[in-house]
């Protein structure tokens, strides 16, 4: 049978990418059909912002998974990140040494999984399952119950700024994603990721470090986590013990919608932002419609289990 | 057998738990806290047992939690919608059956990663529950509910009565059926299990039903403790249920677990947890060191693992 696609040779990749875009397409036809409010300039750039921090902590995720992990820490990750560096923030006067603690943090935290899951040898799901609760735990504590708000414009700018009338947030997105896709498509580093992903033990055979590059990819998702928690709080101007919980259900699914296998060793960046685009979409149109954001996890939660089952359905049929 | 070895290790953790916290946690060793912990535990005692099974098979159930609480609001919200509690009891139940043959479906049938296709269904029982109580609690339930929890047959309080019932269903279950055998053989074995002609697929998602089962019974006793139905009540419940399960020295590889590691786990879990409330550490810090408890857990694992590895 011979498809369009393939009459123009794409590349699978590109053709699973350009399914995506046509999803992605059709569901904001739908909404600008439904909702006069949903192509309005206001509402298009603050999808965009919100999309970028989806994709900015579900990017780091995307080498996770790619490399054969997964890291269900990043939520909580993000809660105790922006926790610490409003507290350095306001400690210090200096928007930069809470960045950095934010960011350390962040590194800190994946750092950690990276151990527990290359040393330990814990499965990467339980590993990073018990971070999650240690974090968790440690940030309502630290808080406790408390909101820290307020912080310099120069900070804010970060999360709610505007550059040549668009948000900031979007060119972090945009660098993120071009300085990881050449990461990961034109390096050696990049390609031992997918390597050791799709098999790992070929990948040991032939030389890749293994150990190594699973460390590196939950250090990367840990200080993604850590970018993405100030630009969380920038936005939000303020920091609270449960600020990150719904991002975990959010990150894993635009990975997972983005077509990057839960089985490792395939998928694109550029999935995960469409991944983040769709979801992001989906929620703000629901925001549109009125409808209450109780039903938003039962909505992510289908968007998952549909997406992964199309995943485990199609390696079926194609013999995997 | 690996079980047996791991067995003192928890029971070690438990005595030093029971003689410290004696020691230093006033009211620690009284009568009415021995009660007090006795219906913690249970509670957290009909998570783990299934909980056991599930991660022998290999596979984790994230959603227990979220389901949990949805099974409660569904108690509340049909008990007080039609008057009866015996709707609302049943129509719990049915709710937590429905969640476990999902994962079970998505699990078995459609070959999805258990910690995955749980974190989805998490979300779509956390959503349900929210969506149903309209983000609310629901109180009001009546007083024939209330008994569960602090009633008491012949002197012996229910709950612990529920804890007992459950735990023999689980111990004929798992060692004097074919169900057993399966579930043994579907963590260590699988290709076995085809051979011996058993249904591998029907009896995973069977494995998760169960689990769904008893989440809906530990929902009346929930329901009982708080007279009614909350939405996030539960949330998180899943983890301690697994940290009994890791701290009672089932594996998360190979399928090797024992209910009796299982039982203690839960014990200690549930006097920690009691013991740091009576300490007046707040129950965030409580969650920290119940996390802290299941890597050390785990560290232990994978260093006797290693040793094993050196000697052979």
């Amino acid at each position: 049978m011979s498809t369009l696609a393939q009459k123009i040779h794409l590349a699978p990749e590109q053709r699973s990418l350009l399914l995506r875009l046509v999803v992605l397409l059709l569901i904001g036809t739908g909404l600008a059909l439904v909702s006069s409010a949903f192509l309005g300039a206001n509402n298009l750039l603050n999808l965009l912002r919100q999309a970028s921090l989806v994709f900015l902590l579900a990017s780091g995720l995307t080498l996770v998974i790619l490399c054969g992990g997964l890291d269900l820490s990043i939520g909580a990750n993000v809660a105790m990140s922006a926790c610490l560096a409003a507290t350095v923030m306001k400690a210090t006067g200096s928007p930069l040494a809470g960045c950095a603690a934010g960011l350390a943090s962040g590194l800190l935290v994946g750092g950690v999984n990276g151990l527990l899951v290359t040393r330990v040898r814990v499965p990467p799901f339980i590993a990073t399952y018990g971070t999650l609760w240690i974090l968790h735990g440690l940030t309502y504590w630290f808080m406790a119950g408390d909101t820290i708000h307020g912080f310099p414009p120069a900070f804010r700018f970060l999360g709610s700024g505007y550059w040549l009338g668009v948000p900031v947030p979007v060119f972090l997105m945009i660098g993120v994603l071009a300085l990881g896709t050449l990461f990961l498509q034109y390096t050696t580093m990049g390609q031992e990721i997918y390597a050791t992903g799709s098999n790992t033990e070929a990948a040991a055979l032939s030389g890749v470090p293994v150990l190594n590059r699973r460390l590196l990819v939950y250090m990367l998702s840990g200080g993604m986590a850590g970018l993405a928690s100030l630009v969380f709080l920038a936005r939000l101007n303020s920091a609270e013990g449960d600020m990150g919980e719904a991002l975990t259900l959010q990150a894993v699914g635009a990975v997972l919608i983005g077509g990057t296998s839960l089985f490792g060793g395939t998928g694109t960046l550029a999935g995960t932002l469409v991944g983040a685009l769709v979801l992001t979409v989906v929620l703000n149109g629901m925001n549109l419609l009125a409808i209450s954001a109780n039903w938003q996890p039962l909505i992510t939660g289908v968007i998952v289990i549909v997406s992964v089952a199309a995943d485990a359905l199609s390696r079926r049929r194609s013999g995997d | 057998m690996g079980s047996l070895q791991r067995l003192p290790g928890v029971a070690w953790l438990l005595l030093a738990l029971l003689l410290g916290l004696s020691a230093i946690a006033p009211g620690f060793a009284s009568a009415a806290n021995a009660l007090n912990v006795a219906q913690q535990a249970t509670l957290l005692l009909l998570l783990a047992l299934p909980m056991t099974l599930i991660i022998m098979t290999e596979g984790l159930d994230l959603s227990m939690g979220a389901s949990l609480s949805l099974c409660t609001v569904v108690l509340a919200v049909t008990s007080l919608g039609s008057g009866s509690l015996a709707l609302g009891i049943a129509a719990a139940l049915l709710a937590g059956v429905l969640i476990g043959l999902l994962n079970g479906v998505l699990i078995a049938w459609l070959d999805l990663p258990p910690f995955v296709a749980t974190l989805g269904t998490l979300g779509v029982a956390q959503g349900l529950a929210l969506v149903l109580a309209e983000g609310r609690s629901t109180s009001g339930v009546g007083d024939g509910l209330a008994t569960l929890w602090n009633g008491a047959v012949a002197g012996l309080p229910v709950p612990l009565l529920f804890a007992v019932v459950a735990w023999a269903v689980f111990h004929v279950l798992l060692h004097h059926t074919r169900f057993g055998v399966a579930v043994v053989a579907l963590g260590g074995n699988r290709e076995a299990l085809k051979l011996a002609g058993m249904n591998e697929r029907g009896s995973l998602v069977a494995v998760y039903a169960l689990g769904g089962l008893f989440v809906g019974l530990a929902a009346l006793l929930l329901g009982s403790r708080l007279g009614g139905g909350h939405p996030t009540a539960a949330i998180g419940m899943e983890f301690d249920a697994i940290a009994a399960v890791a701290v009672g020295g089932t594996l998360f590889e190979r399928g090797k677990g024992s209910l009796g590691g299982t039982v203690l786990g839960v014990l200690a879990v549930g006097v920690m947890r009691n013991g740091l409330n009576l300490l007046s550490m707040p129950s965030s810090l409580q969650v920290a060191a119940v996390g802290a408890v299941v890597i050390a857990a785990l560290v232990l694992d994978s260093l006797r693992g290693q040793h094993r590895g050196f000697a052979s």
